[in-house]
Formats: C-alpha cells, sequence, structure tokens
C-alpha cells in the first residue's frame, strides 16, 4: 500500500525537475484524458462558481466563527469562545424559539393550502393556465415586494385587511405593531407567496396519478375523502416529501419578511435567527459570533434534514 | 483538438478578465507626491438628501482653491451608512474620507482604521485649531491626538406650532418649562377629533439618555463599569416617555410604520410640540402657512440638551493622505464650508467663529434661533460603549418598546436592559 502512494505523491516533483519523457499513449487512453479535459472544461465554470460563491465562503464561515472580529480591525483568534457565548444568550435562544414558532405556523399552513390549490388547478377547467399562472406569481416577485405589500394591508392604522374587518365589525388586530400578532403577520406574508410554488411542485405530483386508480377507487364505492387519503397522498407522497424538505430549509432561514415587515420588533418579539445573524455582523461589528450562530443554523439544518430523510421511509412511496 | 483549444482559449480569457479586474481595483497613483494630487473619495450620510447641492458648492470651492485635486462625493442613508462603511474597509476599498459620528469614532480609532493627524496638522500652516469648537475637537480625540477634524454639530430642541398654542389659549413654552409644563400644555393641545396631537418624542435610546440626564441620573455608574438607568430617576425618565404615546402623542400602530409621519403631522399644522434637531429648520423655514418657533428642550430636575458631534476621518490605508487631510480640513472649517452650512441651515459647523454664527442668528424663522446656542450651556453626549454602541442603543431601544406594548413592565424592562449593558461592559 505504502509505495505506491509515495510514487504518486513523488511524481510531481519529479516531472517538475526532469523534462518530461515523450510517452507514447494508447489510443484509448488519449480518447479517455480528452474526454476528462473536455469535461473538466464544461464543468469548470459551475465548479468555479460553487467553490467561490458557496463553498469557499461556508469554510470562510467556520474559520472566522473562530475569531473575535469586527470587520474593520484585525481578528483575533479565540477558540470556541463564539460558540459557548451562544449558549448562554438569551437572544439567541429566543430567536431559535421564535424561528421554531415561525415554522409551527408556517409550514402547516403553507402545505395545506398548498395541497387545497393544488387540487383545485387540478380540475378540467376552462383557462386553467390563467389560474396557475396567478397562483405562482407571488412565487417569482421579489420577498421586500411582497412582505412591503403585506406590511401596507396589515396596517393597523388604515391598512385593508382592517378596514375590510372593521367594516365586518371585527376591531382589527395590531398586526405587526403588535407583539403577540407579529409574527402571525410574518406568518401570513410568507404562506401567500410560497403557496403557488408547493401547490405546482403538488399538481405535477397529481397529474402523475394514474387515473385508472382512482376509477377504479370510484367503482369501489370509495368517496372523495377516501380516495384523497388512499389513493392521492401515498401516490404524491414522493412530491410532498420534496416540499415538506424545501420549506423546512427555506422556513429555517426565514429573514426579508422580517427584516422588512417588522424589523424583529416589537421590542424583539419577531427576532428570528438570520436576523441576529445579521445584526451581530453588520449593526454590532461581531463578524466571528455571527459567523458561529452561522454555523449552528446549519447544523440545525442539517440534522433536521437527516431526520426528515431517515423519516421518508414510513411514509413517502416511490413507484 | 478543436475542444482542447476552445477550452484554453476560454481560460486565457478569463484569465485575462481577472487580471484586468485586479488591475482595475488597484489605484495607479500615490506615490511621489505622498497623494497630494488626484481623486479623493468622500463617504457620507448628512448630505442626502436635502443638502447634496450645499456639499457640492463646498467640493467646488475646494477643488477651485486646489488644482489637482478632485473629490467624488458618496453618500448613503444614516441606517445603512456605518454597514456600508465597514464592509468598504473589510474589503479594502475604504473611502479615503468619510464622515463619523461621535458615537461611532472612537470604534474606529482604536480598530486602527484612521489616520493619526496631529502631525499633518502642525505642519499645515493653513490649519487653526482654535478655529474649530473646542468641545468638537476633544471628542473626536483618542489616547490624547487628533484623529478626525470635527466637521458640524447639531443640537435637538422643541419645535412649537404657534397658531396651534394660540387657538388653544395655551401660552409659549419658555426655556423655564419643565415637564410638568410640557405635559399640562400637552394635554390641552390635543384634539384627537381634528387629528392635533399635543407632542411627539420618539421612544428610543437617544432620547431616553437625555430625559435620564434631564431627571439629574445617569446612565453608567462613575466608574463606567457599570449600567444605572434602571433606578429610580431612569424609571421615571421612560415613564415620562411612554407616557405620551396614545394620550398625547400617536401609538406605533397609529402611525403604521409610515416614514417621517411626524414631519408630516407637523408641516401640515397637526401637532403642537415636536422634540427634534435643528437639521429640521430648513425644510420647516421653507413650509408655506406653518408658524413655528424654537426653545430648549424642558427639563425634570434640570437642562440637559442632546448634541450630535460629525467630523471627517481619513482612512489608514489612503493612498491620498494629503489631499485628504487638506479635504477634511476644508470640510471643517474652511469660510466656504461654515458659510454654506449657515446659510442653508444645514447642521452647524464646528467652529468658534462668533461672526458667522451672528448673521445665522439674524435670520428667522423660528425667532428664537439663540436657543439652538443656549442648548449648548447644558450638554447631554450620548453615553459610548465603544465597540458595543450600537448593540448598547438596540438594548436600551428595545426594552423600552417592550414596555411600550406590555411585555414587561417599565422597570422590568429597565432591569432586564441594565444587566444586559452591564453584561457588555464586562
Amino acid at each position: 500500500m505504502t509505495e505506491p502512494r509515495t510514487a504518486t505523491t513523488a511524481a510531481p516533483t519529479a516531472r517538475a525537475n526532469a523534462p518530461t519523457p515523450r510517452v507514447r499513449r494508447s489510443g484509448a487512453a488519449r480518447r479517455r484524458l480528452r474526454t476528462a479535459v473536455a469535461a473538466a472544461g464544461f464543468l469548470a465554470p459551475s465548479l468555479l462558481l460553487l467553490l467561490g460563491f458557496w463553498i469557499g465562503p461556508m469554510l470562510g464561515t467556520a474559520w472566522v466563527s473562530l475569531q473575535d472580529w469586527n470587520l474593520i480591525g484585525v481578528p483575533t483568534f479565540v477558540g470556541l469562545d463564539n460558540y459557548t457565548e451562544l449558549l448562554g444568550d438569551a437572544e439567541f435562544h429566543a430567536a431559535l424559539g421564535h424561528t421554531l414558532a415561525y415554522l409551527a405556523g408556517y409550514l402547516p399552513l403553507v402545505l395545506v393550502c398548498g395541497l387545497a390549490v393544488a387540487l383545485l388547478l387540478d380540475a378540467k377547467l376552462p383557462a386553467m393556465t390563467l389560474y396557475r399562472a396567478t397562483f405562482f406569481l407571488p412565487v417569482i416577485s421579489s420577498w421586500v415586494a411582497v412582505s412591503l405589500l403585506w406590511k401596507w394591508l396589515l396596517n393597523p392604522a388604515d391598512g385593508l385587511v382592517n378596514r375590510i374587518l372593521g367594516a365586518l365589525g371585527v376591531p382589527g388586530p395590531g398586526w405587526w405593531t403588535d407583539p403577540d400578532w407579529a409574527m402571525p403577520s410574518v406568518v401570513l406574508a410568507s404562506v401567500w407567496k410560497d403557496v403557488g410554488f408547493v401547490a405546482v411542485i403538488l399538481l405535477a405530483g397529481l397529474q402523475a396519478i394514474p387515473r385508472d386508480l382512482l376509477e377504479a377507487a370510484a367503482l369501489d364505492g370509495a368517496g372523495w375523502w377516501r380516495k384523497l387519503r388512499s389513493i392521492t397522498l401515498p401516490m404524491i407522497s414522493p412530491s410532498l416529501f420534496f416540499v415538506t424538505v424545501i420549506s423546512l430549509i427555506n422556513g429555517f432561514q426565514v429573514f426579508d419578511q422580517v427584516w422588512v415587515m417588522t424589523e424583529g420588533g416589537p421590542g424583539g418579539a419577531s427576532s428570528v435567527v438570520v436576523e441576529q445573524i445579521v445584526n451581530n455582523a453588520f449593526s454590532y461589528g461581531r463578524v466571528g459570533y455571527a459567523s458561529a450562530m452561522s454555523i449552528v443554523l446549519f447544523a440545525v439544518i442539517l440534522l433536521v434534514t437527516l431526520a426528515q430523510l431517515r423519516l421518508q421511509r414510513r411514509w413517502v412511496h416511490y413507484e | 483538438m478543436t475542444t482542447r483549444r476552445r477550452v484554453l482559449a476560454a481560460a486565457a480569457g478569463a484569465l485575462a478578465a481577472v487580471s484586468l479586474l485586479a488591475a482595475c481595483g488597484q489605484d495607479a497613483s500615490g506615490g511621489a507626491d505622498d497623494g497630494a494630487t488626484g481623486t479623493v473619495t468622500y463617504f457620507t450620510f448628512s448630505a442626502a438628501p436635502d443638502h447634496l447641492k450645499d456639499l457640492d458648492a463646498i467640493k467646488a470651492e475646494f477643488e477651485k482653491q486646489n488644482p489637482g485635486i478632485t473629490v467624488q462625493v458618496q453618500t448613503a442613508a444614516y441606517d445603512d451608512y456605518f454597514t456600508k462603511l465597514q464592509t468598504a474597509i473589510a474589503g479594502g476599498t475604504a473611502p479615503d474620507t468619510f464622515e463619523l459620528n461621535y458615537e461611532n469614532f472612537v470604534t474606529y480609532a482604536r480598530a486602527g482604521a484612521l489616520l493619526p493627524l496631529d502631525e499633518r496638522a502642525k505642519a499645515d500652516q493653513d490649519y487653526d485649531a482654535n478655529r474649530l469648537y473646542p468641545k468638537a475637537r476633544e471628542a473626536f480625540q483618542f489616547k490624547g491626538k487628533l484623529y478626525a477634524v470635527p466637521s458640524t454639530f447639531s443640537d435637538v430642541v422643541l419645535f412649537y406650532n404657534k397658531k396651534l398654542f394660540d387657538a388653544a389659549g395655551v401660552a409659549h413654552p419658555t426655556a423655564d418649562w419643565t415637564w410638568a409644563d410640557e405635559r399640562a400644555a400637552a394635554e390641552k393641545l390635543t384634539n384627537k377629533a381634528k387629528g392635533v396631537y399635543g407632542d411627539y418624542q420618539p421612544v428610543t435610546f437617544h432620547e431616553f439618555y437625555k430625559a435620564l440626564a434631564q431627571n439629574g441620573g445617569s446612565f453608567l455608574s462613575e466608574d463606567g463599569k457599570k449600567a444605572t438607568f434602571n433606578d429610580a430617576k431612569g424609571l421615571e425618565a421612560a415613564q415620562w416617555l411612554l407616557s405620551k404615546p396614545g394620550t398625547v402623542q400617536p401609538t406605533v400602530a397609529e402611525i403604521g410604520g409610515k416614514a417621517d409621519y411626524d414631519t408630516a403631522l407637523f408641516t401640515s399644522g397637526k401637532l403642537a410640540m415636536w422634540h427634534n434637531g435643528i437639521w429640521q429648520i430648513s425644510k420647516l423655514a421653507g413650509t408655506a402657512g406653518l408658524d413655528f418657533d424654537i426653545v430648549t428642550e424642558p427639563g425634570n430636575t434640570r437642562k440637559a440638551n442632546a448634541v450630535f458631534m460629525n467630523a471627517t476621518a481619513v482612512s489608514a490605508k489612503t493612498k491620498k493622505a494629503t489631499a485628504a487631510w487638506k479635504w477634511a480640513r476644508f470640510l471643517g472649517s474652511s469660510q466656504k464650508a461654515v458659510e454654506t452650512r449657515l446659510g442653508s441651515n444645514w447642521e452647524l459647523p464646528a467652529v468658534s467663529d462668533q461672526a458667522a454664527f451672528d448673521s445665522y442668528l439674524k435670520k428667522t424663522p423660528p425667532a428664537n434661533r439663540k436657543a439652538v446656542f443656549d442648548a449648548l450651556a447644558d450638554i447631554a453626549l450620548p453615553p459610548v460603549l465603544d465597540a458595543q454602541q450600537s448593540k448598547m442603543q438596540d438594548i436600551v431601544t428595545q426594552a423600552l418598546e417592550k414596555a411600550a406594548s406590555g411585555q414587561a413592565t417599565p422597570q422590568q424592562a429597565l432591569d432586564d436592559a441594565a444587566a444586559a449593558v452591564t453584561a457588555l461592559i464586562k
């Protein structure tokens, strides 16, 4: 084992020192090499981008998380100090709690609403493409635009929602100015934006269900609910699984809508993890600490996603 | 073969592009004349959006007097300014000169981001340290050395709408007013049916530290190691601010996040008293039909006025040090800068130039313009916590928000905030 490895490591040095002898390669080897070079050439743009803008910064974040650095001075190495400080940081714990509360509201709502919309869009009606496009419109809109829109709609003073509620005789809540309603306001805006995405993925799943299955079930006397539970849901479970994983990951990273609608307020009532990261990095001059938060968030998302991959065996059916 | 050649060509092209980019990133000159000529970049938060023309006038005069130097102005809103400045410094693209305020100055000086200026000041015969306002000169020293040239200062006063006071039969505020007088007047002036509010004072860190001083309290202990703003005096100061929204001032929900709500309220004649900075004077003086005046803010047990100070710093990494110093000096004390700032009701130049101020004092409105200078008799500068300034300000503002939204009692919110601030000092 040892010998070939030494040979390989020694090879570049040897080649660098001595003029390379012209080795006659077989035609096949030459073709393979040519294919490999071409493949590398084609992959290079994506690989470089991936390295430069994703893997590189990730490794950089891990390194910065071991430093005390305010961006304008020289970083000092502090080991795991940032991580031990996180253990006792009540604000960070609160932000984690708020993020979970957001997920608890957002995930079920976006899935149920997305499924409902998908079922409706699956119907055979005229102008269905128009409806589908309409539901997808918020998905391709910018988060900032959507958040501003909802901030206005949910304006406690004279927003449309409270005007309608007022006309119905219901006193509207303070929405994003009220600590109890701030997070629900954010959830509402997020569900509205993302429901189209979930619906489109689920719709693709729905349309892949063989119609004869549903017809056979109907002949056997299965009603709407029974067909949904016993045929539709199991058949679209891979799509459901996919949107659950994606939505959960996005949910953990909730930021734009919080930043625009509540800025984490009032009084920190809707402060979330990514908002804490941004504040620490760019406002409080604690880039190292913010990086440690990012790594913790990454670890949490990784664990949750791994758990989902394990659990999927219980409920996801691939044909 | 063609594939390989194409790949190689592409790679070579990419390399060329990268080296070109790198070349662009590098500043060409700076060597021989110690950066006395060329383009000096200047980053500022105080000019946009109302005073860009005034800054341009100062810049034009500077360029005329200093042939060979061009100033390139970059602006950002105050809320984004320090984020942009930090990332620019971290990314090695720091502007040659940039504006700093008193609260954030120490952070940058300690981090070594600023060029020490004492020697340049000494060597420069055109620089007269005595022309600068002494308090401002002190404020921008770090470890006894000058790290930024003071440029402007401004203070916060009580603006009031004379018509509303007269219509309600309430006597105009005077410099002797206390919180109780302000409160009584605000209650009489508030007329919600007409959409008129008696008072407006934000419930934030900057208002709180000042109210605390007006109540004879102290933000930090004498040795600076402990936050003391949660004592009885602090509670009273917090309650003074918290008592306004919902009674004599619109609530957060009523404001609904509208930008410059208070400005609109005051300029439309629906706000009787407004705690704000003198930088508002130019806008108000230009508002037709608005009859307003100013007075120093009421105190409770003593007078205390918030003062903001700005300065021009030179980046430690600049290649145009000599030109940058000249620009910083010009912004701070040149005749043109002083005249432009005073003439346009911008922030006040940080100079001791009575003659210049005399003409400023003669202008109306406001009739009682001397209140701007009266305020300097009792200055309450914000507490500064070195590198943790924004964190501390956020802790205090958030505590006040918690109390305002009923998530905690004022005492509980202040206690938590004081503990958090003490932990920051360490």
